[in-house]
């Protein structure tokens, strides 16, 4: 079994409640994220659009996270699912280094690595990720890769062609797909951040229990 | 390619959650910056010992060159531990090692690198030359391992193409031999102008090709991967870090080439200090930039 997701950008209209759930569920603390859903406007008014991005791990078949952390603190379940014990890690900060997404943070509560993990708790019991549920319009479809008739495998069948992974080009083979994507959600320098113009901008920044940054 | 889409697209990110910030400080910095010394300083003893062992000044390097490396190295150590979030679980590393980590095998070789220089320090003090001989080729041989490791480790940081494996490897051993040759200089007034001679010859050319690198990357470097020219961008223009990056390559490089230069043309030893103190200035500001760049890059 090779769990994998797979977002349908079509169908993402950017309410959040994939976020929120995830915060909820794995408890994540303030200023850090698991999930997130990044809007970028395209275009110059009137003639405007905007998109919608939800970006977590991809739970990469090669994952430089896995390969760079020195206690295997960071380590590959059966399912193929990346996780992480959170007794084990030291928090050098490797994997947040080494991860080409930014898809992981050190939780400023117990000052070691954490991210997404696929709700690998859920999982084991049977249940979807939370973040599954929680979106209204189906947009992530999550299920087994090594399944031919899994929704997520019969999904990737009836889109070829319009299936895209991010930075495919690092080599990390992420199990995490996209439908519908652009350069513009797929690539995050192909967008511009704009100091002052985003649309929070006093976020609030949780000290790291004795920690040193 | 991404620079296209954004004055075709005019794409502007509009909500999003803050990025991590800086996760490797300047606690990173001087432990790089430690570890050129520490390594470094046994690299130039070994030349010294190799080429002026005749000369008593030279002989008499033994114990200080041994306490300098286990000085520094204690430091490289020390602020390792200081940068870890969790510093108490270092030994999970002994414990339950990762293989493919180069933070594990840097951490082993480096403990066993200081068993060695601790070893050696004994031996300098209690003037058995025996014991030094037998402990310096293999302190020596390892001393290159834990010099260049930190090169692997981030050139296994995957989208941060600024820090590419050979170029990494090449730096930090001109790092090395540009602190240890500026380090041992400081010793200068008490070895002949032959060994200063020889001293000042390795830290000009390290700084001289250290530089030239720098340049590399900042001119040819855009031109390898979007993620590049995205990062020399902090150092260009306005960018946030422009200013620290030129200041360090004077200091580390552009200064020390000139004074040595002058130094050995004109056999005036004096210009040697102020070399040396400015190349180990300099490598900390220039290591620090190098350092701090990729890591404002957005990842996702
Ligand atoms: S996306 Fe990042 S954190 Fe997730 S498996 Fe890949 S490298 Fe690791
Ligand atoms: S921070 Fe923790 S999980 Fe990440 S590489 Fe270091 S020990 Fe491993």
């Amino acid at each position: 079994m090779k769990l994998g997701f797979l977002v349908d950008l079509n169908l993402c209209m950017g309410c959040k409640g994939c976020e929120i759930a995830c915060k909820v569920e794995n408890e994540v603390p303030l200023s850090s994220w698991r999930l997130r859903v990044k809007y970028v406007d395209v275009g110059t008014f009137p003639d405007t659009k905007r998109t919608y991005t939800p970006l977590r791990c991809n739970h990469c078949a090669d994952a430089p996270c896995e390969r760079i952390c020195p206690v295997s603190a960071l380590h590959y379940l059966d399912n193929g699912i990346v996780n992480v014990d959170k007794e084990r890690c030291i928090g050098c900060a490797g994997c947040v280094m080494a991860c080409p997404y930014g898809a992981i943070y050190i939780d400023p509560e117990t000052n070691t690595a954490d991210k997404c993990t696929y709700c690998a708790h859920r999982v084991s019991g049977g249940l979807m990720p939370s973040c599954v549920v929680a979106c209204p319009v189906e947009a992530n479809i999550f299920g087994d890769l090594e399944d031919t008739e899994s929704n997520i495998s019969r999904y990737i069948m009836q889109h070829q062609g319009n299936v895209q992974v991010r930075k495919p080009e690092k080599g990390t083979h992420p199990h995490h797909f996209y439908v519908g994507g652009g350069e513009i959600q797929l690539n995050p320098l192909a967008s511009l951040r704009q100091e002052g113009h985003n649309l929070f901008n006093n976020i609030t920044h949780l000290k790291h229990v004795g920690g040193h940054h | 390619m991404a620079h296209e889409t954004i004055e075709a697209m005019n794409a502007v990110v509009t909500l999003d959650v803050a990025l991590p910030g800086i996760v490797w400080p300047w606690l990173v910095t001087m432990n790089m910056w430690a570890k050129s010394i520490g390594t470094g300083v046994l690299f130039l003893g070994y030349f010294m010992f190799r080429y002026y062992g005749n000369e008593n000044s030279v002989k008499e390097m033994k114990l200080p060159i041994a306490i300098l490396s286990f000085t520094f190295l204690s430091m490289f150590l020390l602020f390792t531990l200081a940068d870890l979030h969790q510093p108490f679980r270092m030994w999970h590393i002994f414990f339950y090692p990762h293989w493919t980590s180069p933070i594990t095998v840097g951490a082993v070789i480096a403990s066993v690198l200081m068993g060695l220089v601790s070893m050696l320090v004994v031996a300098a003090y209690l003037k058995r030359d025996d014991i030094f001989e037998k402990a310096w080729m293999p302190t020596l041989i390892l001393a290159i391992p834990v010099t260049l490791y930190t090169a692997t480790l981030m050139g296994m940081s995957t989208a941060r193409e600024l820090w590419q494996v050979p170029v990494e490897l090449v730096q930090m051993m001109l790092a090395a031999l540009l602190s240890g040759a500026a380090t041992m200089l400081l010793f200068g007034h008490k070895f002949s102008f032959e060994v200063n001679r020889m001293l000042a010859i390795v830290l000009g050319a390290s700084a001289a090709a250290g530089f030239t690198i720098y340049m590399g990357e900042y001119v040819f470097g855009p031109f390898k991967a979007e993620e590049v020219a995205a990062t020399l961008a902090y150092i260009k223009g306005d960018g946030e870090y422009t200013a620290m990056f030129w200041i360090g390559q004077v200091i580390a490089f552009v200064i020390p080439m000139v004074l040595t230069y002058l130094g050995v043309t004109n056999k005036n030893r004096i210009l040697l200090l102020p070399a040396a103190i400015s190349a180990l200035v300099g490598l900390w500001i220039v290591k620090h930039v190098w350092l701090m760049i990729p890591q404002l890059l957005p990842m996702s």
